[in-house]
C-alpha cells in the first residue's frame, strides 16, 4: 500500500522551528485538505516531504510504501512515486514543456531500468497530447519553455500537466488554488478530480475553502504554528468558510504558547 | 548499455583523444618560422609571385609586431616547436570514395552519420593542413557557386581571388592575422554568384591530428548582390600532452542585399591556442550573422567583426562560450558602423565551470555621419560553481548623436530552486543542471543545422558529466 506517513514531524530553517510535531497519514485513494492561515507551516510540510535541502528534519519520520524517506534525494523521492504541484513553479528558460517532460518521464524510466530506451517518440506525443486535451489546453503549449512568462493559471496548468503524465502514488497540492480566477481553478480542479482515484493519494493545501468546493476532500485538517490541531471530515471546511480561523486559534492559543 | 550511455561513450572516445598512425604525411615542414619555410610553403603549393610576395611581407610585420598586451596570457605558446606546414596527401580528392581509410576511420569517429553527407551540398574537410577531401552536389555547380579548397580557389580562379583576398583582413590587422598571412594552408574559397540562395549549409569539418600542427586555416567566402548563403565549421581534436596552436582567418564579403551566416562549433582539444580572426564586411541592405559555439581549446581569443559599410546593413553575433577546468574563453564581437541606418545585434552567453574562465569582450563602434544605428548587445554569463569566472568588458565608441544603443548584462546561477523543482520531477541533480545549463544556451542551439543541434547538446551534457562532486 502506497500510504505516506508523518509522524512527530519537526522541521527548521535556518535554524528557527517551524514544524513542531505533525502527525499525518494520507492514504492511497484518499483526498486529504489541509488548511489553516498563512506562516503556519503548510508550505513548509510540502517542501519537507520532497527533500528541500534548505528544510531540516530535526525529529520525526516521513515514511512512504512502507519505507523511511529521510535518506532520499528529491529525485528518488519523485521515482518512489511521491509528487509536489508547487506554489511557486520555477520557470526554466530554454527548456520545452515536451523536453522537459520526456526527460522526466525516461529519467523515471532508466532509473527502474538502466537499458530503457526512453518512451518512443510517439508514444510520447500520444500521451501529452491526451493529458492536455483533458486540461484545455492549447497543443502549441508544449512548445513554450517551461513556466517562462506563463501566466499564474498557465503554471498550475502545467503543474497538473506534470502530474498526469509523471503519474505518482501520492500528490501534494500547495495552495494550487492561489492566483487563479475562477475558470482556471475549475479546470485545474477537474484535472485533480479526473486523476484521483484509487491510485493516487492527495494532499491538498489550501488557505481558501473554495477549491473544496471543486475537489471533495475525504478528511480536512487544520495547521495552526507548525501543527495539525483539528482533524475532521468535509464539514469542517465549511465550517472554516463561515466562522474563519479564530475560533481554532482561541482554543489552541494557550497550548501553543 | 542505455542509448545516451553509448552516445556518451563514443563521444568520451573522442573528448580523451585518439589518433592516427602520423607517418604518412608526405611533407613534413621544420619547426618554427623563417623566410625559407615561408617559401618552401609556397613553392610546394605552386603559388604565384604575388601571393608569395604577399606573405613575405605578412612575414615582416609579424615578426616586428609585438604580442598583445590584453587578454590571457599567451606566454607558455612556443612559437618556435610548431609546424608551420603539413600536407597528409599529395592531392585533394574528389570524392568521398577516395578519401583515404584512415582518414574516413577519424569522420568516423567524430561520428558524421552516414545519412547527413547525403545532405551535404558539399563537404570541405580540412584534415591536418590541406583540403583532403572535397565535393559539391551538382545542383550547386549548376547554380555556378564555387566551394573549392583556398588553394584550388586560388588555382582555378586566380582573378576573383585576388580581387578580394586580404581586403577584409590585412595582415597588419593584428599579429595573429600577419601570421595566418604568411602561412596560410587549407581552409575554403566560396563564391555565390547573384541572386543565387544555396539552400543547404555547406559544411567543412576539420580536426588537427599530430603534435604540435599549426593549423593556419583561410577561408574567403564571397556572397554576390542578392545572394544567400550558410556556411558552418565545426572542429573537433584529439588530445596531445603538448600546446597546439591554431590561427584561422576568415573572410567575409556580403554584396549589396545578400544575406550569409557563418556558424561555428569550436571544440578543440584542451591544450590548444585558438586564435582566430573572422570578419565580414557588409553592403547596402546586406546581412550577416556569426552563430559561434565555443566550447575546446585552452585559450580561445576570438572576436567576429561585421564592418557595415553602407547604409542598411545588418550585423549580427550569437555567441556561446564553455569555459571548464584550465580552460579560458576571451570570446566576443566587434561591430563597426561606418554607414547611416546600419544595425547591429550582439548575444553573448557563456557557461564556466569548475575554474574555467570565460570573458565577452567587445567593441561597438559608430563613427562620426553614421546616423540612425541602432545597437544592442545582451552578455549573459552562467557560473556553475564560485571557483569560476565571468568577466564583461564591453567597449562602445559613439562619434553621432542619433544612434539608439542598447547593452545589458546578467550573471546568473543554477538556482537551487531550480534543481529542487527539476529534481523532484525525478532528475538526477546532474541531470537537472545539464538541463538548466542546455535551456540557457537554447537560443543559440536552435539556429544550428539539427544535425549539429544534436551533437551540440551531446557535448554540452558530456561536459557536465562529473559535475556534481
Amino acid at each position: 500500500m502506497s500510504q505516506l506517513e508523518i509522524k512527530n514531524l519537526h522541521v527548521s530553517i535556518d535554524g528557527k522551528e517551524i514544524l513542531k510535531g505533525v502527525d499525518l497519514t494520507v492514504e492511497q485513494g484518499k483526498i486529504h485538505a489541509l488548511m489553516g492561515p498563512n506562516g503556519t507551516g503548510k508550505s513548509t510540510l510540502a517542501y519537507t516531504l520532497l527533500g528541500h535541502p534548505s528544510y531540516i528534519v530535526t525529529q520525526g519520520e516521513i515514511n512512504f510504501k512502507d519505507q523511511s524517506v529521510l535518506e532520499l534525494e528529491p529525485d528518488e523521492r519523485s521515482r518512489l512515486g511521491m509528487f509536489l504541484a508547487f506554489q511557486y513553479p520555477v520557470a526554466i528558460p530554454g527548456v520545452t514543456v515536451a523536453n522537459f517532460l520526456r526527460t522526466a518521464i525516461n529519467s523515471r524510466r532508466r532509473a527502474e531500468n538502466p537499458e530503457d530506451k526512453g518512451m518512443p517518440i510517439p508514444e510520447f506525443r500520444k500521451l501529452l497530447k491526451e493529458k492536455m486535451v483533458m486540461l484545455k489546453m492549447d497543443q502549441n503549449f508544449a512548445g513554450r519553455y517551461l513556466n517562462d512568462g506563463f501566466s499564474g493559471g498557465e503554471k498550475k496548468r502545467a503543474e497538473i500537466l506534470q502530474l498526469a503524465t509523471l503519474k505518482p502514488e501520492v500528490a501534494i497540492l500547495d495552495e494550487t488554488d492561489s492566483g487563479l480566477d475562477i475558470d482556471a481553478l475549475r479546470v485545474v480542479a477537474e484535472g485533480v478530480n479526473a486523476l484521483a482515484g484509487p491510485e493516487l493519494g492527495v494532499l491538498v493545501i489550501t488557505h481558501y475553502q473554495r477549491l473544496l468546493n471543486y475537489i471533495k476532500p475525504n478528511y480536512v485538517h487544520i495547521m495552526l504554528d507548525g501543527r495539525i490541531v483539528e482533524s475532521g471530515d468535509a464539514e469542517l471546511a465549511l465550517h472554516l468558510e463561515e466562522h474563519g480561523y479564530d475560533w481554532v486559534r482561541e482554543k489552541y492559543e494557550e497550548v501553543t504558547a | 548499455m542505455s542509448e545516451d550511455a553509448k552516445i556518451l561513450e563514443d563521444i568520451g572516445e573522442y573528448k580523451y583523444g585518439f589518433h592516427d598512425r602520423d607517418d604518412n604525411y608526405v611533407f613534413k615542414s621544420e619547426r618554427g618560422l623563417s623566410r625559407a619555410v615561408v617559401e618552401n610553403i609556397s613553392r610546394m603549393k605552386k603559388e604565384p609571385q604575388w601571393m608569395l610576395d604577399f606573405r613575405l611581407k605578412a612575414l615582416e610585420h609579424y615578426q616586428n609586431r609585438p604580442m598583445p598586451n590584453w587578454g590571457p596570457s599567451l606566454q607558455e605558446l612556443d612559437f618556435e616547436n610548431i609546424y608551420y606546414y603539413v600536407k597528409p596527401t599529395e592531392k585533394s580528392e574528389k570524392s568521398w570514395d577516395d578519401v583515404p581509410d584512415d582518414i574516413k576511420k577519424t569522420f568516423d569517429k567524430l561520428g558524421i552519420p552516414e545519412a547527413e553527407r547525403k545532405f551535404l551540398a558539399g563537404v570541405g574537410a580540412q584534415y591536418e593542413s590541406e583540403m583532403v577531401y572535397h565535393s559539391i552536389q551538382e545542383h550547386l555547380e549548376k547554380q555556378g557557386v564555387i566551394f573549392l579548397s583556398i588553394e584550388d580557389g586560388l588555382k582555378q580562379y586566380p582573378d576573383l581571388f585576388r580581387e578580394y583576398f586580404g581586403t577584409v583582413i590585412p595582415p597588419e590587422d593584428n599579429k595573429f592575422a600577419a601570421l595566418n598571412s604568411a602561412v596560410w594552408s587549407g581552409g575554403s574559397f566560396v563564391y555565390v554568384p547573384k541572386n543565387v540562395k544555396v539552400d543547404l549549409p555547406l559544411q567543412a569539418y576539420f580536426r588537427l591530428n599530430t603534435a604540435n600542427v599549426g593549423q593556419f586555416e583561410r577561408t574567403l567566402i564571397i556572397v554576390d548582390e542578392g545572394a544567400s548563403v550558410h556556411y558552418v565549421e565545426g572542429c573537433t581534436a584529439p588530445q596531445y600532452t603538448t600546446d597546439s596552436f591554431h590561427s584561422g582567418v576568415i573572410e567575409i564579403i556580403v554584396k549589396k542585399g545578400a544575406r550569409s551566416r557563418y556558424s561555428t562549433i569550436q571544440n578543440w582539444s584542451t591544450n590548444v591556442y585558438n586564435l582566430v580572426t573572422q570578419r565580414a564586411k557588409v553592403f547596402a541592405n546586406a546581412s550577416h550573422e556569426w552563430v559561434d559555439a565555443n566550447i575546446g581549446s585552452k585559450v580561445t581569443m576570438k572576436y567576429p567583426s561585421c564592418y557595415l559599410m553602407e547604409p542598411g546593413a545588418r550585423g549580427e553575433m550569437l555567441s556561446m562560450a564553455f569555459a571548464g577546468p584550465g580552460q579560458t574563453q576571451d570570446a566576443g564581437s566587434k561591430m563597426y558602423h561606418f554607414a547611416p541606418n546600419t544595425t547591429s545585434k550582439i548575444t553573448s552567453k557563456s557557461i564556466s565551470k569548475s575554474g574555467g574562465r570565460a570573458s565577452y569582450r567587445g567593441m561597438v563602434k559608430v563613427y562620426k555621419g553614421a546616423k540612425g544605428v541602432k545597437s544592442n548587445v545582451v552578455c549573459d554569463a552562467l557560473l556553475l560553481d564560485p571557483k569560476s569566472r565571468s568577466d564583461t568588458y564591453p567597449y562602445i565608441e559613439i562619434d553621432e548623436d542619433d544612434v539608439t544603443i542598447g547593452h545589458e548584462a546578467s550573471v546568473s546561477k543554477v538556482g537551487d530552486e531550480q534543481l529542487f523543482y527539476l529534481m523532484s520531477r525525478g532528475l538526477s541533480e546532474e541531470a537537472a543542471i545539464t538541463m538548466v545549463v542546455s535551456g540557457f544556451i537554447e537560443p543559440l542551439v536552435k539556429e544550428l543545422p539539427m544535425e549539429y543541434a544534436v551533437e551540440m547538446n551531446r557535448l554540452i551534457a558530456l561536459q557536465m558529466e562529473g559535475s556534481i562532486g
